[in-house]
Parts: structure tokens; sequence; C-alpha cells
């Protein structure tokens, strides 16, 4: 506080006309105006060339109008089933889940893309996604969202947006412009395992004959807070002989395909973890690990029941790649730390969506 | 609540718990607006700490409340206009309803959408509602909405308090300020 007599004082030296009265009411007129300019500036500087979560959503649902769908990974169907954990991680974590015992899950088939009702054929990507929970705890429940790459083309956020930029479709044609493609991987050199597995992929005649990656790596912890970290995959274990045909023509066929199967029998895959050495980056989706690492299994699958997804539990779930529960914690991996503003953007939308009724 | 004893100054727990309280309440504004739009890696920190502190704000609204109630206050100036202490009245009490609202509709919204909120690492608070997707949309829209009400009612809280201190200069904006007997 700036004293009256120090004012007066001040004044009659710089002969001003401005009175104290007059000097106070023009601080008070300046001052917010003022703070909201520097706070503005600031706030554009920290943020300057960074892509937000809306933006990233906007990108992603395009122009395809579906109330209360997933903005990406829009077709998929609910699945639920047991994940039988046999116990052989609980050494290197305290999750109740991957000590050995029963756990329901509740589970999601999808296809990459923001329709719902795109062919299932088309798509070039598949996911598989898990809330595994053991009631019988608090802070138990792991939400997992796998794809079938085993790595991304590029390691940032930023960069998938650019990519995602690059493979959309020109807004006038409809058509994906592969010069613009080839110029984004050739500046993206970090993109060649990812290229490498795409050119070696066929996709599997059913969704549960595929490989589910989780991507991104996580840390386990025991007791003692040791850090392992961590990537998974879901590997099929499956009798082609019992994998119906598949209709071409179907939009729906992978999905009609599996509610055929599950009428037989319960659908399995092995949860398999890979163990990093120190030398290994945990941060970096686009490199693969080893194939000289250890593997451990930390249990099966088994997929029971299935559920239209517009009417399925699991539309009402958000599978957040960051919902963990104690005993497993996120690496550094800047493209696993973005996954969750952008999912609760999509949320968001689609929850807001449902409440008001725009679905029907 | 007669307890408005001839007082010039709030007492030093109530200043602290005002004071404190404004700049978590400030910080958490700026945290949640940015983390929401954030792909950083430190988003999910941003977004941990975010629940704690509100737990922690909820917690100290509550002991304001019952400090408010035992405490005695400085009166307004006799001479304020009586729609000007209409409307601090009206203003501070919807400060303290936002402060109530913003934390426990984030918790719910948490709740809704089936999460689990550790606080600072070391308890798990309850879930208040079953997940569901309705009620998770209810109370995201709420907490998104009632955060700009805040903002608004906080900037008319500080010009008028400014205003109390650089225009009118009378003991309203000293009140929070100091606690030295008058000279
Ligand atoms: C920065 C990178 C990524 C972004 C921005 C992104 C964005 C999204 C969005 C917006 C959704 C819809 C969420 C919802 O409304 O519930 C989604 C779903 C999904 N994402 Fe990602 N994603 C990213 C990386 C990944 C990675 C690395 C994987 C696989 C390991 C993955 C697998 C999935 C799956 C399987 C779903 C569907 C989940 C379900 O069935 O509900 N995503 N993604
Ligand atoms: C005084 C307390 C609080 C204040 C002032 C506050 C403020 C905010 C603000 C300004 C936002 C951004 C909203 C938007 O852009 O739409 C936000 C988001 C959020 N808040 Fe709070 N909050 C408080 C307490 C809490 C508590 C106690 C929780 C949970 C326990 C919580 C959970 C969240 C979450 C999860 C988001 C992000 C939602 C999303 O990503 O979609 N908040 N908060
Ligand atoms: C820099 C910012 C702030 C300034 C200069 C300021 C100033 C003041 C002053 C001078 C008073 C006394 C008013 C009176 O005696 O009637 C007061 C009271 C109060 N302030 Fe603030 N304040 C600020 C921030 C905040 C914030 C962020 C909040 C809450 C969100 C808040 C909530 C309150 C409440 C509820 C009262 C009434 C206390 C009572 O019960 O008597 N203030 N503030």
């Amino acid at each position: 506080m700036i004293k009256d007599s120090n004012y007066k004082r001040f004044k009659k030296q710089m002969k001003s006309k401005i009175t104290v009265k007059q000097a106070r009411l023009i601080v008070f007129i300046i001052i917010l105006p003022v703070a909201f300019v520097l706070f503005s500036k600031i706030l554009a500087y920290v943020n300057k060339d960074s892509v937000t979560a809306q933006q990233f959503v906007d990108l992603q649902q395009g122009d395809s109008n579906f109330p209360s769908f997933r903005r990406a990974h829009a077709k998929g169907i609910c699945l639920a089933g047991i994940f039988e954990s046999n116990g052989a991680l609980g050494q290197y974590s305290t999750a109740s889940v991957l000590q050995a015992g029963e756990f329901n899950f509740i589970g999601r088939f999808s296809i990459a893309g923001n329709s719902p009702t795109a062919p299932d054929l088309k798509a070039p990507v598949r996911g598989l996604a898990l809330s595994i929970k053991d009631e019988s705890s608090t802070n138990s429940e792991w939400r997992i969202a796998m794809n079938t790459p085993p790595v991304m083309a590029v390691a940032t956020p930023e960069a998938f947006y650019a990519q995602l930029q690059a493979l959309a479709p020109d807004p006038d044609t409809k058509q994906r412009d592969p010069s613009k493609i080839e110029a984004f991987f050739a500046n993206h050199p970090e993109s060649k395992t990812f290229l490498e597995w795409k050119d070696g992929y066929t996709p599997a005649s059913s969704l549960a004959g595929e490989t589910y990656h989780s991507i991104n790596a996580f840390y386990l912890l025991d007791e003692a807070h040791n850090e392992q970290a961590v990537r998974w995959q879901a590997v099929p274990s499956l009798e082609s002989s019992i994998i119906p045909q598949l209709n071409q023509e179907n939009p729906d066929a992978l999905q009609d395909q599996l509610a055929q199967m599950l009428e037989v029998a319960p659908i399995k895959f092995d949860l398999v973890f890979t163990l990093a050495l120190p030398e290994d980056d945990e941060t970096n989706p686009t490199v693969l690990w080893p194939s000289t690492r250890e593997t451990i299994t930390a249990g099966t699958i088994s997929i029971q029941q299935y559920t239209a997804q517009t009417v399925g539990e699991c539309a009402n779930i958000n599978f957040d790649p960051l919902v963990l529960p104690k005993g497993v914690e996120a690496t550094a991996d800047p493209i696993l730390r973005a996954r969750g503003s952008v999912y609760a953007e999509s949320f968001r939308r689609r929850a807001l969506e449902a409440l008001l009724g725009e679905n029907e | 609540m007669n307890k408005r004893k001839a007082i010039k100054y709030y007492p030093a727990r109530s200043r602290l718990l005002h004071w404190s309280m404004a700049i978590l309440i400030i910080s958490m504004l700026l945290v949640g607006l940015s983390m929401v739009e954030s792909l950083a890696v430190w988003q999910p920190v941003a977004l941990d700490l975010h629940r704690s502190f509100g737990f922690l704000l909820l917690v100290m609204v509550i002991v304001r409340l019952i400090n408010k109630y035992l405490t005695p206050r400085p009166r307004l100036p006799k001479k304020l206009p009586a729609y000007q202490v209409l409307a601090a009245k009206i203003t501070h009490t919807a400060l303290y309803a936002a402060m109530l609202l913003m934390p426990l509709s984030g918790w719910l919204m948490q709740s809704a959408d089936g999460r689990t909120i550790t606080v600072f690492n070391t308890f798990n608070l309850p879930h208040l509602i079953d997940a569901n997707i309705k009620a998770y949309a209810f109370f995201r829209e709420f907490h998104g909405y009632m955060a700009w009400l805040l903002i608004i009612m906080i900037v008319m809280h500080v010009l008028a308090a400014l205003y109390h201190g650089l225009i009118r200069q009378d003991r309203v904006l000293t009140s929070m300020l100091y606690s030295k007997k008058p000279k």
C-alpha cells in the first residue's frame, strides 16, 4: 500500500495535474484489462504450436455425425467374460487382478474409424478394450485399449495429429492424397518399424484371431515400489477349424461371425507381458524391444458373451488407458500421456449427446 | 448469526482460510482449464493434483463455514448503500455455494465414470454414485459451467474489493488484509 503522503510528495515533484483520487481511479479501471491481456499472452506463449484435445477430437470425428458414438473406434461390439489370472506377475506388481484368481471384465472389440456403420472388413486397424476389476477391492480397475499394430508410426501426439491430417481424405474429392502420405512418412523416419509391420500384415479372418498390443509401455510396481517396464499383447488361442466363413459382402461380417463363434465356445486370448531391460526405451512407442526379452503370461482372457454396443454396457465406459490399478503406473511415453485428455473429450461429447437423447 | 461484534478486521484464522483458499481456487481454475485441453506429459499429473487439491478444498470450505458461524466478522461500513450491502451478501453466499459445488460435482463426475479418486496418493475416496454415462454428462457439464460462473463471481468480488480499497478507501479491503488494531 502506497502511503498518501508519499504520493503527495511524488505529485509535487512531478508537478503533475493528476490527483491521487484520479490515479487510484485509473489503477482501478485498467487493472483488470491489464491482468487479462498479460495472462492471455502468457497462455498463448506457453501453448504455441501445440495441439489441443478438442482439436484432436474434431479431426478424428471429421464431418461424420453419429451422436453418442465414440469419435474414434466408433464401431464395435460389447463383450463380457472372465480374466483367469495365474498370478505369475504377482511378484512384479501388487495389482489385485494380477494375483492368482478369476476376475470379471467388460470389453469391446472395435475397428478404427469414426463411423459406427462402417464395413467391418475395410478397417486397417482393429482394437480390443478391457475393463478388468477385482470386485472385492477398491482401486483395482484396469482399463486397457489395445490395437493390432505392435508400434505407433510416430512418437508424439503432435506428430500423430499431423499423420491423421496427412491420411485424411480431401474434403472435395473424398480421396486420400498419396503424395501427402508419402511426404509425411518420408519426414518421419521413426515410422520405419510401423511401415514394415504394415507391409507384412494380413488381417486375420476373425476378430478372435488377431494379436492385440498395448503399444505403450507401463510400469509394474511391487511391494517395495520397484519399477518394471512392460508391454503386453493379447495372443489368440484359437483352433482355425472352428472359424466360420466370412461373408465379404456383409458390412457386419466380423461381428456376425463373432456371434456365431460365441454360441459354440468362449473365445480366448493369453495376456502375454514383455519385460524391458534397463537399456530399453519405455517412452518411445515407435520402437520394439528386442525379441529376446523375457515374456510372462499373466493369464487368459475368456470372452463369454457379446451384446450390441447400442444396448451393451461397454458404450458407457471410457476405456482410458490411464485408469490403472494400484501396482501399475504410466510411463512418460508422450503418446500414452496424451490419450487421457483426448479420450475424456470424446467421452464428454458422446455422454452429453446420450443425456440429451440425441441418438434417438 | 448475531456474532458481529464491533471488530474492524477479520481474525487471523479467517484471513488464513480466505487467502489460502483464494490462491488454491484460482490455481484450480487455471489448472482445470489448461488440463482439459493439454496433451502434454504433465497432464495426468496435473489431473491427479487437481483431484487431490479439489478434495482438500472441499474439506477446507466445510471448516470455513463452521469457522464463519463461530467467529465474529467486521461490519460493512454504515455509509454503504443498501444495494451494495445486498450485492455483497449475494456474492458471498454464491461464492460459498460455488466452493461447495465445484468439488462435489468433480467428485460426482468421477464416480459416474467409475473412477476411484486417490487423494495425494494416500487414501481412496468412496464412489458417491454408481457409474452412469448420463450422470457423468450432467456433472461434467455442471463442473465446466460452474467453473465459468465462479470465474465471473471472483472477478466481480475482486473488483468490489479493489473498489473499496482504491475508490471508497474504507476499511473493507483492509479488513481482509491486516490484523493490526487501527492507528
Ligand atoms: C495420441 C494417440 C491416440 C489418440 C489421440 C487416440 C484417440 C482415441 C479416441 C478419441 C478414442 C475414443 C474414446 C471414447 O470415446 O471412448 C479412442 C479409442 C480407442 N483407442 Fe485410441 N487414441 C490414441 C492412441 C491409441 C493407441 C496407442 C491404442 C492402442 C494401443 C489405441 C487404441 C484404442 C482403442 C482400442 C479404442 C477403442 C476403445 C473402445 O472400444 O472403447 N489408441 N482412441
Ligand atoms: C474447488 C474445486 C475445483 C475447481 C475450482 C475446479 C475447476 C475445474 C475447471 C475450471 C475445470 C475445467 C472445466 C472445463 O474446461 O470444462 C475442471 C475440470 C476437471 N475437474 Fe475440477 N475443479 C475442482 C474440484 C474438482 C474435484 C474435487 C475433482 C474430482 C475429484 C475434479 C475433477 C475434475 C476433472 C476430472 C476435470 C476434467 C474433466 C475432463 O477432462 O473432461 N475437480 N475443474
Ligand atoms: C485477489 C483476490 C481477492 C481479494 C482481493 C479478496 C478480498 C476480499 C475482501 C476484502 C473481503 C471482505 C469483504 C467483507 O468484509 O464483506 C472478502 C471476503 C470474502 N471473500 Fe474474497 N478476495 C479475493 C479472492 C477470493 C476468492 C478467490 C474467493 C472464493 C472463491 C473469495 C471468497 C470470499 C468470501 C466467501 C468472502 C466473505 C467472507 C465472509 O464470510 O465474511 N475471495 N474477500
